[in-house]
């Protein structure tokens, strides 16, 4: 890049040369793909994303979600603990809508918000569509260092309405765990027990957008950091909502830390639709409060339902 | 209604210097005055033209006399700055914001004439922490309200602006928000910035960043001049770039600074004078902001012409910015190790 070179804003040969090399990493007609052994078309992969990692050569949403980086770094640590580690099942992926907004609303449990990754891990590989899930999550987060940035680089944002309808707007799945630190943060006493599900901010975004909604219920997440104790003191200190005390943390300490393996169950209900209450249903509180019980009772049968089927707390 | 004598505030400073200039080429305006404490670079000033300079202090009452005497009926007040004239400029730039605004919306007002007020705001009025929403529209408001410098000074000139709105409902008014400017020829904190060997960072953060080609900026605003369009509006470039993101693109390396370190190394950059770097500008680094310009669209009907992308990547060409990692290393690197790789086949 010398000084005096013009470099166009939109060379089209440049960006036919970057579409090309972007081509390069799309296993090539079947010919060569069975000379090419496996190994070295993954290296190939590898370096690309490296190059593209360097140069800064990616795109970014208004929401500072990093697809490339989401779906080479983010998702792929998750699958051995999806698969073998949880042994996830999924039910009714189908009504989980291809295309559109949709908003997903999920019991939250386990200590570690484990579920929302698992759930997340689970429509980006099974769903024929591979759709991201756009997580909402607490403002706490996202003040984290290190973990605010890469929860917005895997495509969360902070649970508010005006995110919320700009994304369920633009067509993108969006997930949400009303319950919140209530949720994940309950003794092991009170699993599978839904806590209060906030003001319904999610139902009324929801309405304004008549995007469906889609309840979750997931099972196995309770069992895996059961938690039977709360050092209040700690949790201040550190600024947490609580500090959690489970059989073996901080007793065996790092080792505490390794979650049980539970079998987990994930199941996708009915959609609920919200387009047929027609224009400022959002701003009629009654409907918004029934609206919101009707998805909670939903999610609390399907988990009794899902717990008098399972025989086993590990082996499902 | 096309304006016949417009004043434009900051005229020594790029963008009001620019915007005379594209005033004084224009012929439907008849005359053209610029005023600022201090007489424009000589480029600009020839660039300027026709356009007179009024040296003059937006602080001074002799303000309304300049106001009154040429007819004055169009007000760009484009001089309300981020960038302190100087180590110790910001008593001084915060005293030419907010009284330097308060002075001339007073000389407005006593001013029958004026029909018009175009004022360069800034998106920094919206604040920036973990708890604002992703992306602003323009009735929302900031979480805190900023406490100290450039944002502060920005959200109480727009105050001053909605009561000037009131008292005066016959002038049109229209606030521009604008987020960060860029490009080759423009000079502020930013540029400055990004140009540094090695780019330092917040240690475990990473700020969605939206910037505005300089040219769009004046694009923009003349747009607000000529047309009446009253009104408040976000002004960026579509898309966004992560901060990590833009220094990989200029070829910098980024040095990630522990939050507690932060103002340390902010201070001897300062007192290096590389860049000055005030508290909000460094929690704009934490955050980052991002505004919807929809209104900007299909109110205003602008579409900026550089995405965020194209406007970064022009800056960087035009500034003739040598990356410290030559991309055609790193190919020659991939190509290296695939041809390495195919020969173990």
């Amino acid at each position: 890049m010398a000084g005096a070179r013009v470099i166009p804003l939109h060379d089209p040969e440049r960006d036919a040369a970057r579409k090309a090399r972007h081509v390069e990493v799309v296993p090539e007609p079947e010919q060569r793909q069975s000379e090419v052994p496996d190994w070295e078309r993954r290296l190939t992969d590898l370096l690309a994303f490296a190059r593209r990692r360097i140069a800064g050569d990616y795109e970014v949403d208004e929401f500072g979600f990093d697809r490339d980086l989401t779906e080479n770094v983010l998702l792929p640590p998750l699958k051995p603990l999806y698969e073998k580690w949880f042994r996830v099942e999924t039910i009714g992926l189908n009504n989980v809508p291809m295309a559109g907004g949709a908003l997903i609303v999920a019991n939250h449990s386990g200590t570690v918000p484990l579920d929302a990754l698992m759930t997340a891990y689970g429509i980006a590989s099974e769903h024929p569509a591979h759709r991201p899930l756009r997580g909402l999550g607490a403002d706490l987060v996202f003040r984290t260092p290190l973990l605010g940035s890469l929860a917005r680089k895997g495509g969360q944002t902070l649970a508010c309405n005006a995110d919320a309808e700009r994304l369920l707007s633009s067509g993108e799945l969006v997930g949400v765990w009303p319950e919140g630190f209530k949720g994940i943060g309950k003794p092991f006493k009170d699993r599978y027990k839904l806590q209060r599900f906030g003001r319904g901010g999610f139902v009324s975004a929801a309405l304004k957008t008549g995007v469906p909604i889609i309840p979750v219920s997931i099972v196995g997440a309770e069992e895996i950091y059961p938690m039977i104790g709360d050092i209040k003191a700690l949790a201040r200190l550190f600024g947490f909502p609580y500090f959690p005390v489970t059989p073996f943390f901080p007793l065996l300490g790092p080792l505490g830390a390794i979650p049980l393996p539970s079998k987990w169950y994930i199941e996708f209900g009915e959609p609920i639709r919200t387009d047929t209450f027609g224009e400022n249903a959002a701003d009629d509180p009654m409907l918004v409060f029934n609206l919101t019980d009707q998805v909670r009772e939903t999610i609390q049968q399907t988990l009794y339902r899902l717990l008098t089927q399972r025989r086993n707390v590990f082996l499902g | 209604m096309t304006p016949k004598v417009v004043l434009v505030t900051g005229v020594s400073r790029f963008l009001g210097g620019h915007l005379a200039a594209r005033f004084a080429a224009n012929p439907d305006v008849e005359r053209v005055l610029g005023v600022d404490t201090e007489p424009p670079p000589r480029d600009l000033l020839r660039r300027m033209g026709r356009a007179e300079f009024v040296r003059a202090d937006i602080r001074n009452p002799l303000i309304s006399k300049v106001i009154s005497t040429a007819n004055v009926d169009t007000v760009v007040h484009a001089s309300v700055t981020a960038n302190p004239p100087g180590p110790t400029g910001r008593t001084v730039m915060k005293e030419m914001n907010v009284i330097g605004t308060m002075q001339l919306l007073a000389a407005c007002q006593k001013s029958p004439k004026v029909r018009k007020l175009v004022v360069k705001s800034t998106s920094a009025v919206y604040g920036t922490s973990s708890r604002d929403p992703a992306v602003f529209t323009e009735d929302m408001g900031p979480k805190d309200l900023p406490s100290s410098g450039y944002a502060k000074d920005a959200v109480e000139v727009e105050g001053y602006v909605r009561g000037f709105g009131r008292r005066r409902p016959d002038v049109d008014v229209t606030t521009l928000r604008f987020t960060n400017f860029i490009g080759p020829r423009i000079d502020t904190v930013l540029t400055r910035y990004f140009a540094l060997p090695i780019v330092p960072t917040v240690l475990g953060y990473d700020a969605r960043v939206q910037l505005l080609h300089s040219e769009d900026a004046l694009a923009v605003l003349e747009r607000a001049t000529m047309h009446d369009l009253p009104g408040v509006f976000n002004v960026g470039g579509d898309g966004v770039l992560l901060l990590s993101q833009a220094i990989r693109r200029a070829g910098r390396l980024a040095l990630p600074v522990p939050s507690a370190a932060v103002p340390t190394v902010g201070g001897f950059f300062r007192s290096a004078r590389l860049v000055d770097f005030s508290p909000d500008q460094m929690r704009f680094l934490n955050w980052g902001r991002v505004v919807d310009t929809t209104l900007l669209k299909k109110e205003f009907g602008f579409t900026p012409r550089w995405t965020t992308q194209q406007a970064f990547d022009d800056y960087v060409s035009g500034r003739g910015l040598k990356p410290l990692i030559d991309p055609e290393t790193v190919d020659a690197a991939e190509r290296g190790i695939l041809d390495a790789a195919a020969r173990f086949r």
